[in-house]
């Protein structure tokens, strides 16, 4: 009864993979066709002003072969930690687990959730502790992170990441609305995460 | 990701826009810092504002604020 099952279900799948969305940017800059043929006709001897679609940009191009190094963009409200810095790997705290990011990586779009960012360049590797944030991965092997609040591991500390734990625990056992709820395990997660930075 | 269509997560079940979820994370994560990275990171994150409230189109007396972030 399923033979035929494994076909049936091959062949939408093709046919997505061949469609693009119509969203999706020009892979080269293009520039209005249709517009600059009327134009001409009615003002030949006036250049065509450009319209939005020759303002944007192109996609930037996927290397046809891997980039040996992953050029990350770490960006803070008030600072910029890292510019255009080339790595070998990030692992990004993605509210989906620790994501790990190598050149060549697929785009992806990632929420992260409180915890560790790891830059891991030869034998260094750097950490710092994000409060929350995301990160933007294109093809291009360019990762931008962006976060709220990020600070190396070295510089939380112990005791008051303990007593906050405490506190908000407390504060989870006897919240009432939802909203209260909802504040305290953020605090609970958001403590636990600064703990097992400190600890791992 | 969540699945399309699938369970929000608690924050936002509760009520809390992202925007606010993440001051919250920050807020604790500024909290939890050895001084003097905390008192400068608290510095940093105030605000300064004057607020007046309008009666029969004329501002009142305003008032200063000089607030650390509060959630």
């Amino acid at each position: 009864m399923f033979r035929r099952a494994s076909t049936l279900l091959r062949r939408p799948l093709m046919g997505a993979t061949s469609r693009r969305f119509s969203t999706d940017l020009p892979a080269a800059a293009v520039e209005d066709s249709s517009f600059v043929e009327a134009w001409k006709k009615v003002s030949p001897n006036v250049d065509p002003p450009k319209t939005p679609l020759a303002y944007m940009k192109p996609r930037p191009a996927t290397p046809s072969s891997l980039p040996s190094k992953l050029t990350v963009n770490f960006v803070l409200p008030y600072a910029s930690e890292l510019s255009a810095k080339e790595v070998d790997m990030v692992i990004v705290p993605a509210t989906t687990g620790q994501m790990g990011v190598l050149p060549g990586h697929v785009a992806t779009i990632a929420e992260l959730k409180p915890g560790v960012l790891s830059v891991h360049e030869g034998n260094d590797v750097t950490k710092y502790f994000v409060s929350s944030g995301f990160a933007f991965i294109h093809a291009n092997s360019v990762a931008d992170i962006i976060a709220v609040e990020a600070v190396p591991v070295d510089r939380i500390d112990a005791n008051l990441v303990q007593k906050g734990l405490q506190e908000f625990t407390q504060k989870l056992n006897s919240a009432t609305t939802d909203l209260e709820k909802a504040e305290a395990q953020i605090g609970v997660d958001v403590h636990s995460a600064l703990n097992s930075a400190l600890t791992g | 990701m969540a699945s399309a269509g699938g369970a929000a997560p608690f924050w936002r079940a509760a009520g809390m826009t992202y925007i606010t979820y993440s001051n919250i994370c920050a807020n604790l994560v500024r909290n939890c810092l050895k001084e003097p990275f905390k008192a400068e990171a608290i510095s940093r994150e105030r605000v300064h504002f004057s607020l007046s409230k309008w009666v029969d189109g004329k501002p009142e007396k305003p008032t200063i604020r000089s607030d650390p972030t509060e959630h």
